[in-house]
Order: C-alpha cells, then structure tokens, then sequence
C-alpha cells in the first residue's frame, strides 16, 4: 500500500479510514432520530385526544432543573474532549465526571417527577392516551440517557484505571457524539412535551 | 487509508485445503468468524434456508386453493401460513440474502480489507438470526409454554385492532413482534456498517464517481435501511406498550387510533420495497454489462435515478392505504408521488437496455436471469402505475391482483436478482463454476413456473378474488385461475431444487474457475477465487470505472475517456 498510495495524487485518496467512528455515528444518529421522530409524531398526533383526565396542564410541570443539568452535561462533556485532546487526563476525568453526575442527575429528577406523577397524580401509561405517549416518548429519551449514563461510567472507570490516553480522543469524541445527540433529542422532546403540546 | 492497510508481501496464496479438520473446529470458525466474506455467505444462506421454508408455506397454501371448498388446512392454520409466509420472506429471506451480497462484494469491490466494522458486522448477523428463530420458536413455544396461541396470525402487517389483546389471545402476535424487533436492530447495524464502509473504505482512487454500480446503489439502500427501520422499530415498541402496559397507541375506545399502525407501518413498508429491491438493480446493472461487453450505459443518470428513487419512496407509502378513505388531498398526494417514482425506474430500465443494445450478448445463466428480471420489472412497474390510480385502487385493492403485483416484483425482480448474483458470483465465492446447463434447466422451469403462477394470479384478482380467504365457492369463477396459479408453483419448486443442487454438486466437482472467469471489470475479481483472507495481495489503483479493463487493456484504458 505504501508504494501504491505514493503513486495516487492525494485527490484521489477518498475519506480516511480513521473517519468511520464518526460516520458510522451519524449513520446511528439517523436512525435513532426516525425512532424518536414516529413517537414525537404519536405524541402531536394523540395531543388533548385522550378520553379521560388528567390532562397534560394539569399534571406536568416544566423541569427546568432536569433541562438545565442535561444541557450544562453537554458543555462539560466538550471541555473534557479538548482536555483529553491536550493530554491533561486528570482534566478530563474530572470532566467527565461532572458530566456523569449531571446526567444521573437528570434521571434522578426524572425519576422523582414520574413518582409524583404516578403517586400524586394518579397518571400511569395505562391511564389514557397521554399517559401512554408521554411516559413512552419521555421514556425512550430517559432510556437513551441511561443507556449514555452506562457509557460514561464506563470510560470514567477506564479512566480511573489510567486505561485512557491521550490518542483515545478520537473514539472518546465518537461516544461524545451521542451524548450530544441525546441532549439535542431532548431540546424536541422538551419543547413538544412541555410547551408546543401543553 | 494507506496508513490502516500495511503493505502485504506479494505472497503465493495458500491453496491448501484443509483435509481433515475437525467438524467441530470448522463450525467454531464460522460460528466466531467477523470476516466480511464468511458473514456474507452466512447472511445468504439464512437467507435460502428462509426462502425455502417460506416457499413450502406458500406450496401448503397454494394446494389448499388449487379447488374450491378445500379443506386441506384449517382457517386458522391458513391464517398463520399466510402470516409466516409473508414474514420470512421480506425479514429473513430477502433482507438476509440482500445483506449477504453487501457483505461479501461492497468490501471486494471498493478494495477494503473487510467492512468497516467487522465485529458489529457479525452482531447484526446474529440479531438477524435470533430474530427468525424467535419468529418460528412460536410454533412450539406459543402452545408449550402458555396454552394458547400458536404461530403469529395477524397478517405480515398486523393491522390494529386485529394485534390487540382482546383479539391476539396468547403469545403469537408478541413472537411476530420481538422478532422483527431484533431483526430490525440487527438490520440498523448492517445497514450502518454498509454505509460506513462506502464512505471510508474505498481503495486508491476509488472516487465516488467510480465506484460500480451495484455499490452505489447499496449505499441508497444503507441510507433507506436508517431512515425506515426505525418507524418498524418504533411501532413494535408502540405494539408491545400496548399489549404488555395497557398503552393506548391503538386502542380506538381510549381515543387511539387503528388507522396510525396502518401509516407507521407503511412508512417503514414502501421504503423495504425499495430496501430489497435496489440491491437486485445493482445486480443487474453489474451482470447484463459483462455479458453485453460494454460498459454501463448512462451511468451518472442511472445514479441520479437511484438517489431519486431513494427520495421519492419516502414520500409513497400511503398508497397502501387508499381503501382506508383518506382525504382527496391525500389521495391525490399519493397517486402523485407513486406515478412519479415509476420515472426513475423507468430510466434505469431505458438504461439497462441500452447497456444491451449493440452489445455482444451471451446468454449464460446470470444474463438469461438478469434478462428477465428487467423484462418482469416493466410488467410489475406497469401494474404498479394501474394500482396508484386510487379508484382503481378501490376497486382492486387487498385483491390477488395486487398479490400479483407485488409477488412480480420480488419474485420477479429480487429473486431472480439473487438467482442471478448467485451464478455470476458463485465462481468468486468457491472458486468452481456452476454447471450452466443445469441452469438453464433452473432458469426455464423458474420462468415457466413463475409466469403461470403469477401472470394468472392477475386474473382471479380481476375477477374479485380478495387476498387471506383460505377458500372460495366453486360458483365463483375462480377454480381454473387457482388452479393454473397453484400447478405454476411445481415448476418453481423443481427449479430451486435443481439449482440446490447445482449449487452443492458444483461445490465439489464444478469446473475451475480462475480468478476471472467472466471476463469482467470490477475489483473482486482481481483477487484469487476464492479471495483470501485478507482480500488483496496487491491494491490495484484505480483510475477508471472499469478498472480490470485498464489492466487487461493497457493500450486503450477507460481513463483516457473519463
């Protein structure tokens, strides 16, 4: 290959191998993003049809904490990249910790949000039609959230460990892909849940 | 690129046979095999061994219409044939063989050392697998472990509020949705792992733009694959909400909806048909040059055709659904964009002609396949255009007219594709020829068959035979028609076991092939048949579209001319 590729005009050279984390990242993003499209669609589709009560109004409350913690989580999760980047690998574990807690933060408040919901407001996925949309939607976002809450323990473990190195950024910034895409899922599942579909 | 691939050393490629391995340490190898080539073969034959067991479902159904008020099997036994039937053709027959043909080629073709992901390569195989063995553990595990239900009932589709509790009783319809649930994940990964390999695998030189034809039109289905797999995946998350947590998706008494299972299904639905069949385009745009010794006629057009194709079969899917009554905007919305996707096929029709046309046509096995798979897409194109007229539509939807419709483009279209890349390749895969005579025995009872089977098919549907009755009044009509249809389904059969056993005779005593035996043009036959463990000894750079031709032809190469 060495003596073949110095004969190829670097034009000729297509999009390098070391790319494929990240495309094949996106090409999951794709996918996942027509998962959550049908839900946010049934959402919309289902919004004030539900026969019985309680209504979205009357149960949900808009959970800036939760909102604020995931978005703040996707800030953190950058920094410790571009420490990871420069070698500082104490930085980044610092970060990346932040990051871990901010999003188990995020599913702790969800959690206590479905408890009240459930407990206080009497509202299962059973109990009518927007019971059953917004515990699915909200849920498959929480699950998503969970399954990157798993992923950053791991790392941070790896990087307890001192397993993770400084030419590990790349692939680190692949599962950061993710976490972002999470965070944006839930700009949409935000704003449709809790303002568009009130 | 160059940097991920070391330079191997122009070694002699081992053909030793293995003599006496163990069996158990050969099945070991493929079981724990990531390698392209291996998972390939793997994926297409799952795939046959679905299509056979699909097609003996189809046989049981077809003896039970042969004659008016039969009653070789029960309703209920019909319903679940024709609801397996359909099942393990699209999911584990066609999809496995599809992705058993990316596999194996994409990586061959480009020039790579394997697909982009080889572990994840070999997890989506294994989800595709387990999915079936889900799907068919129903026929014990529905009865065995819960006392009620049997085998999924519903229809491949699943209409709501037929899949509800009330009217699903047992454990069938969940059988039917976990394993396409499965399947589905294991196809997401396929998919994505296509996609990748296509965007950054490609060899020195491989530009976009001359990448062969069957490569760019996986890459439109790869993007097919991730954009409609997830509808399927959200509504089965949806169906089991409902039957496992009392959802209310598509209970119509809490205010849900039966018609919005209808619409993500078939959002998921259309875009397969294009999933499964632009793969056998790329068949053919592959087989019908090499045997018409020239190149591709059109080939930019034939790729813009691809991706348009790609666009518009997002945007048709309720065309399944006219019966329903939906509104005359949408209706109209519908009848549109169905009439307008047949434009690109019709271009790629137009194309593949012209690649014949002047051409020094010889009519081996994959040529007389691909020949009439174009010829049998102009047909099935056709009754698509008369089916996207809504009021004919109307008058015959969910009638064996569209069954006919439908079973002339997969059978017609798809199958004969993969009977196609399987003769044309098959020399690559084991490094003997198939017997040709055999297969044109395959070749002429197929045909035979299938034309009598489905061309007929056409007529009980005119005559207003509707889809899924396990039997009919003999004042009717329909006796003769069904009868035609059924006696079709021998030949068919006959064909498949003699290409059966050409394949395994072949196997063993087939000619020689070489590393090139047809004479072509794209990279995977530059390597060894069949082609080591490592693909390529020696990258050969590619300038043109035709890069074997260059090599062969150094005094008149496509270069010059591109």
């Amino acid at each position: 290959m060495a003596a073949a590729s110095t004969t190829v005009p670097q034009s000729e050279v297509p999009l390098s191998a070391n790319l494929r984390g990240k495309v094949g990242m996106w090409c999951l993003i794709v996918a996942e993003s027509s998962i959550f499209c049908i839900f946010v669609v049934a959402y919309l589709y289902y919004a004030a049809k539900s026969v019985s009560g309680p209504t979205p109004a009357q149960v949900l409350h808009v959970p800036y904490f939760a909102s604020i913690c995931l978005f703040a989580s996707s800030a953190t999760i950058m920094l410790a990249e571009r420490a990871l980047h420069r070698g500082n690998i104490k930085q980044f574990g610092l970060l990346w910790f932040l990051t871990l807690a901010l999003g188990v933060t995020f599913l702790a408040e969800t959690g206590i949000e479905w408890q009240r919901l459930i407990y206080h407001e009497g509202l299962t996925i059973s109990t009518n039609l927007f019971g059953t949309t917004y515990y699915s939607l909200v849920g498959l976002h929480a699950f998503h959230v969970t399954v990157g809450a798993i992923g950053l323990t791991l790392i941070l473990l790896f990087t307890l460990f001192g397993a993770v190195k400084q030419e590990h950024a790349e692939r680190i910034g692949v599962f950061g892909m993710y976490w972002h895409f999470v965070d944006v899922i839930w700009v949409v599942v935000l704003s449709v849940v809790y303002f568009i579909a009130r | 690129m160059a940097d991920a691939q070391p330079i191997l050393p122009p070694m002699v490629i081992s053909t030793e046979v293995e003599t006496s391995r163990p069996m158990v340490q050969v099945l070991h190898d493929w079981i724990v095999t990531v390698d392209h080539k291996k998972l390939g073969v793997m994926y297409f034959s799952y795939g046959i061994v679905a299509l056979v067991v699909g097609g003996i479902e189809a046989s049981i159904m077809r003896a039970q219409l042969a004659s008016a008020n039969s009653h070789l099997v029960s309703p209920e036994v019909f319903n679940r044939l024709f609801t397996m039937h359909g099942t393990t053709m699209i999911f584990f027959a066609a999809m496995p063989i599809v992705f058993g043909i990316a596999n194996y080629l994409i990586p061959l073709m480009l020039g790579a050392r394997d697909m982009a992901f080889p572990r994840l390569n070999a997890w989506g195989f294994w989800m595709t697998a387990f999915g079936g063995i889900i799907l068919y553990f129903s026929f014990i595990g529905g009865f065995g472990l819960y006392g009620a239900g049997s085998a999924p009932d519903v229809g491949w589709f699943a209409y709501a509020p037929l899949t509800s509790p009330a009217f699903s009783v047992g454990h069938s319809t969940d059988y039917w949705t976990i394993g396409l649930l499965i399947s589905g994940f294991g196809s997401i990964a396929t998919g994505l792992n296509i996609m990748t390999t296509i965007l950054c695998l490609r060899g020195p030189g491989m530009k976009l733009s001359r990448m062969p034809m069957l490569v760019w039109l996986y890459s439109v289905m790869a993007f097919l694959v991730l954009v409609a797999i997830g509808p399927l995946t959200a509504a089965q998350i949806m169906l089991l909400i409902d039957r496992y947590l009392g959802g209310h998706f598509f209970d119509t008494q809490a205010g849900g909806s039966a018609v919005i299972w209808m619409h993500f299904f078939w959002i998921f639905g259309h875009p397969e048909v294009y999933i499964l069949v632009l793969p056998a385009f790329g068949i053919l745009s592959e087989v019908i040059p090499v045997f018409s010794r020239k190149p591709i006629f059109g080939y930019n057009i034939m790729v813009a055709a691809t991706v348009a194709i790609g666009f518009i079969s997002l945007s048709v899917w309720a065309h399944h659904m006219f019966t329903v009554g939906m509104s005359s905007y949408a209706n109209a919305f519908f009848v549109a964009s169905t009439a307008a996707i047949a434009v690109p096929t019709g271009i790629k029709i137009f194309n593949w002609i012209g690649t014949m046309w002047g051409g020094k046509i010889s009519f081996k096995t994959p040529m007389l396949f691909a020949v009439a798979a174009v010829v049998q897409m102009l047909i099935a194109g056709l009754t698509g255009i008369m089916l996207s007229a809504a009021p004919f539509d109307w008058q015959l939807g969910n009638s064996y007219f569209v069954i006919a419709h439908f079973h002339y483009v997969i059978l017609g279209v798809i199958v004969f594709g993969a009977f196609s890349a399987a003769y044309y390749w098959y020399p690559k895969v084991t490094g003997r020829m198939m017997s040709d005579s055999l297969g044109k025995w395959h070749f002429w009872l197929f045909l035979i068959g299938f034309h009598m089977t489905f061309d007929f098919m056409h007529i009980p549907g005119l005559l207003g035979m509707p889809r899924r009755i396990y039997t009919y009044d003999a004042s009717r009509g329909w006796e003769s028609w069904n009868l035609i249809v059924s006696v079709g389904v021998i030949f068919q059969a006959l064909g498949v076991l003699i290409w059966v056993f050409n394949v395994i005779s072949s196997y063993y005593k087939g000619k020689v092939a070489g590393n090139d035996p047809w004479d072509a043009w794209t990279l995977e036959w530059s390597t060894t048949s069949p082609p080591p463990d490592y693909n390529f000894a020696e990258l050969p750079v590619v300038r043109s579209r035709r890069p074997l031709w260059d090599l062969k032809h150094p005094e008149d190469p496509d270069w010059k001319y591109e």
